[in-house]
């Protein structure tokens, strides 16, 4: 027999015919399309007991509730807390991405002490007994040389058992230098406490407001509690009630608001004044206030330096576009001006806050539904003071290195001066600091001084619970838990009206081997011994708090947050004129740096919902939502308007470097209408160094290219730009 | 007479029609005893359970039957196989020899390891099922779909899918898809084998929990009342 071509043909013609009598073909394909549409590598939460647990999210100071959705012990979901009076259900896209702060790759998973060089990224895992007494050591040996007051911290506020835990570890130890980061907060604060005499802060019945005026704030672009404001914003669409935006760059809030007027920009507390002119010279102010202090002075200052001729000119807003606006503001029936630019991260001129709190003021709305409360700030910290040994007595009498409370007396904290009176060695040099809920390295303006200001200090210790700049650069990295392995107070004050006091807490069991920050002090403090220890009574952390909430505490467990009080608004008398406001008898707008000649525009940053800017950098969901305008691959866009880019030679897409008088960048150019001529913006948020591939070396970060402008009253920083000049590559 | 008469004598003559018919049988056979044999030998990895588990001996020990370790939770979801922290509840310690019991404590209970059981009835992870729906609402058996496992001895040889990664009782053991009993196969079909057919209706308040588990009879509802048999647009109850 011969087996051929044929035969073989045959064969698997037989084969074939045969496998269609078999389940085979059709099993197969049953298979393949079940693998298909079940990838092996597509994350899959795994079956299990599912449960929800309530907390606080503090990547923001905004105090939103959130509900963590759990299966078994892995938490897989983050949702707005339904009926929270914060958020009331909603989430923002931070918050929303928070289990990648929790499982992600940057977290630090052990107490690291440096063994390379700062910054090289070579860490030696120690133990945390190992961690602590190596603090001990170097912080007995500097008390012991007499300079414990050249041992400062930098937290993210003064609010709160865990910042008041390091103020106190401070003091016992015997030093004035605890700073906190800055952000409009402070100028409000300031505000309110010179115009009405009393410790408090702002709060904003944004609710019930029917006309806002919002001088350059980024109402949906995170400013106060973003959450909060969306919703606000949304409700003032649906019921028809005004929003007009005051901003040099058609911004996310500009372009859904009602009317968005361009102003020159650093020039807002001139149309402030201008405005309040107007209303004033109209009689449209609210009858009741014309018996306050300085009320008179306060007229004649207006009405002769701020006529609305003269502000058209300043402002760049055409006179007839400020009397309607006044008219309109005065004669709406809850009108509301907020001010604070962007999410409001930087304090800004203190003269601008004074003036939209002057207009608030003369319109009747301070302490009034749908206007600005001065509300009390929380008072449920009552421990008595720490008795001091001579060394702290001695210690907290020197003067803060910052200047806040000697050279400027309304500050308390400024932490914009701190890398400059390190650097320009003004102050006392500096032995130790303590980083605590963040990221000075990244987020504060003038990038290259503070990291000069740190490599001058021998001793940093970061508490990060991640890879951050600042915890790169640390001596010892201490890593706290984060927001859902932990419990915390998160007094929330971010403009809500009704502040309330929230209870973060673990929602997982911690992931690595962390310590809460609040226990860490306490054992830095133990093993300092003497009257150090003796300041921390408690047992640990838990304990502290729960003795410090008191009855506060079995409320905030069942329903995760407790108002501050009933009564939060604080009553003063209204002075229109206090002694600060006399620099705005001849107006001049906060001065940038740079020369016009070598830097002819100016570049102004702007805010985005979708990039955090502050301690927390954008997890990898947030940042695959910036826009492909904002950043594209590793370039960040800079907004040019095409009249400045017809002038500069410079298309659509095409690289440039943008030079400041602090820095240098290589940026992408956007043409965009939406930013005033001579005017380029670029976001912040952007161009970290630290945490992962998703974040890192993408675009460039904006506190590189910009210093710090000390404000004359107030000592913040007062910058809102920096002088700029963008050439083709 | 015509060439092709000549050529088909020409081919016989040369013997070569007996062998392509040979081969085409050949080829015939060695793919149906591929496809029926070979086949599910190569598609399935046998894998033994981590303890060999005595559902007769736990089941006589108990006092509620399945839902005594398989129980529903609050929220109405079904826990299926248990968590270590249920089977700790009595094998803290070893309550006798067996060498499975020593190894499940002195491996899983002594070191709080959860065993990583072999789940036969897992479906792929789009489908959803609600047990509450069948078993509370419905007042199905577990043996309908589950079989009579409650009787074993032992824990069977569980075989993987190697391209799906889930078991043979899904498909059934029987590769061409036929069955003999209800529980002999997990797939969509043998689902709508009541959910094509019966007239069931139920009222949608009296459900046990919550559960948005009815497909919608989008014409024939009335008041609260769903039927439970599926009309074409509900693939996504049960897909999702």
């Amino acid at each position: 027999m011969k087996i051929g071509r044929r035969s073989f043909l045959s064969f698997v013609i037989g084969g074939a015919a045969g496998s269609a009598f078999t389940p085979l073909p059709w099993k197969l394909i049953d298979d393949s399309s079940i693998w298909s549409q079940n990838w092996p590598w597509t994350p899959v939460p795994s079956d299990g007991e599912y449960s929800q647990k309530n907390t606080v999210c503090t990547l923001c100071p905004g105090g939103c509730g959130i509900t963590v959705r759990k299966v078994d012990d892995r938490a897989v979901k983050i949702e707005g807390m339904k009926g929270h009076p914060v958020n009331a259900g909603g989430i923002c896209l931070l918050g929303l991405s928070g289990l990648q702060l929790l499982y992600g790759p940057t977290r630090v998973k052990s107490p690291l002490k440096r063994v390379g060089e700062r910054g090289e990224g070579k860490w030696e895992k120690i133990s945390w007994d190992e961690a602590i007494s190596e603090v001990a050591k170097n912080l007995a040996e500097i008390r012991s040389q007499g300079e414990s007051h050249a041992v400062g911290a930098i937290v993210n506020s003064d609010k709160g058992t865990v910042s008041n835990l390091f103020k106190r570890f401070l003091t016992a130890y015997g030093s004035p230098n605890f700073m906190t980061t800055p952000s409009i907060q402070d100028s409000y604060r300031m505000t309110i406490s010179l115009m009405q005499e009393v410790n408090a802060q702002a709060g904003f019945d944004v609710e019930n407001a029917d006309f806002i005026l919002s001088f350059g704030s980024g109402i949906i672009d995170g400013w106060g509690s973003p959450v909060r404001m969306f919703k606000a914003n949304s409700a003032w669409k649906a019921e028809g009630k005004k929003v007009v935006q005051i901003e040099s760059r058609l911004s996310n809030t500009a372009a859904k608001s009602d009317k968005w007027i361009p102003i020159n920009p650093g020039t807002e507390a001139a149309l402030a004044l201008g405005l309040a002119n107007v209303i004033i010279t109209n009689s449209l102010d609210s009858k009741k206030i014309s018996q306050s202090t300085g009320f008179e002075s306060f007229k004649k200052l207006v009405q002769n330096e701020y006529s609305t001729d003269k502000v058209s000119k300043i402002t760049g807003i055409n006179s007839t576009a400020i009397v309607s606006l006044a008219k309109n503001f005065a004669q709406a029936s809850k009108p509301l001006a907020i001010c604070g630019k962007g999410q409001g991260s930087a304090p800004g001129s203190l003269d601008e806050f004074m003036a939209v709190h002057a207009l608030n003021a003369l319109v009747g709305n301070i302490n009034e539904e749908g206007g600005v409360w001065a509300v009390s700030e929380p008072d449920y910290i009552k421990w008595s003071d720490p008795e001091l040994d001579s060394v702290a007595s001695t210690g907290v009498q020197k003067e803060r290195i910052d200047g806040a409370g000697s050279e400027y007396l309304h500050a308390t904290s400024l932490l914009n001066r701190f890398p400059e009176v390190i650097n320009s060695g003004e102050g006392y040099p500096f032995k130790a600091l303590f980083v605590s809920d963040a990221n000075p390295l990244y987020s504060m303006p003038d990038s290259k001084a503070i990291k000069a200001a740190f490599k001058s200090i021998p001793f940093v210790v970061s508490f990060s619970s991640y890879m951050d700049e600042t915890a790169s650069n640390a001596d010892l990295i201490l890593p706290n838990h984060v927001y859902l392995e932990r419990y915390e107070d998160v007094p929330t004050l971010a403009g809500l009206s009704k502040p309330i006091v929230g209870l973060a807490r673990p929602v997982v069991k911690p992931q690595f081997n962390t310590k809460h920050v609040g226990d860490v002090i306490m054992l830095m403090a133990k093993a300092l011994g003497g009257k150090i220890a003796d300041a921390f009574p408690w047992d640990n952390y838990e304990a502290c708090l729960k003795e410090t909430l008191g009855i506060k505490w079995d409320a905030l467990v069942e329903n995760g947050f407790e108002f501050n009080g009933d009564k939060c608004m604080l009553e003063g008398d209204f002075n229109f004129y206090p002694e600060a406001m006399k620099s705005l008898s001849d107006f001049s707008p906060v001065s940038i740096e740079g020369s016009a000649l070598s830097y002819p525009l100016i570049l102004m940053p702007y805010d985005s919902i979708r990039l955090a800017n502050g301690y927390i950098g954008d997890p990898p969901f947030a940042i695959k939502a910036v826009e492909d305008t904002v950043l594209k691959g590793k370039d960040a866009y800079v907004e040019v308007n095409p009249k400045t880019g017809k002038e500069l030679g410079l298309t659509q897409g095409r690289h440039a470097f943008l030079y400041t008088p602090r820095g240098k960048a290589k940026v992408k150019v956007n043409l965009y209408e939406g930013i005033m001529p001579g005017i380029v913006a670029l976001p912040r948020g952007l161009g970290h160094t630290a945490y992962d591939k998703y974040l890192a070396d993408k675009g460039c970060n904006f506190n590189e290219l910009i210093g710090s402008v000390e404000d004359q009253v107030s000592g913040l920083d007062a910058a809102w730009g920096i002088r700029a000049r963008l050439t083709k590559v | 007479m015509s060439t092709q008469d000549d050529k088909a004598k020409k081919v016989s003559a040369n013997g070569v029609a007996g062998p392509i018919i040979l081969f085409f049988i050949l080829g015939l056979a060695a793919s149906l005893v591929s496809g029926w044999m070979l086949s599910p030998k190569l598609l399935y990895s046998q894998k033994k359970q981590p303890i060999d588990f005595n559902h007769v001996l736990h089941v006589e020990a108990v006092e509620e039957g399945c839902e005594s370790c398989h129980f529903f939770r609050e929220d109405g979801s079904f826990s299926g196989i248990p968590k270590l922290a249920q089977c700790v509840d009595c094998h803290e310690e070893a309550q006798g020899e067996d060498p499975n019991e020593v190894k499940f404590v002195e491996q899983y209970v002594a070191n709080g390891r959860e065993v990583p059981w072999l789940v036969y009835a897992r479906q792929p992870d789009c489908v959803f099922f609600s047990h509450a729906a069948h078993v509370k609402k419905a007042e199905m058996e577990c043996s309908t779909c589950h079989g009579n496992i409650g009787e074993s001895e032992h824990s069977r040889v569980y075989e993987e899918n190697r391209i799906t990664g889930y078991s043979r009782d899904i498909w059934g053991k029987n590769m061409s898809g036929l069955k003999k009993h209800t529980w002999e196969r997990m797939k969509m079909d043998d689902c709508a084998e009541c959910h094509t057919t019966k007239e069931i209706e139920t009222d949608v308040e009296t459900l046990p929990w919550p559960i948005n588990w009815i497909p919608r009879p989008y014409e024939k509802q009335t008041g609260n009342q769903a039927r439970i048999k599926t009309v074409k647009e509900a693939c996504f109850v049960c897909h999702k």
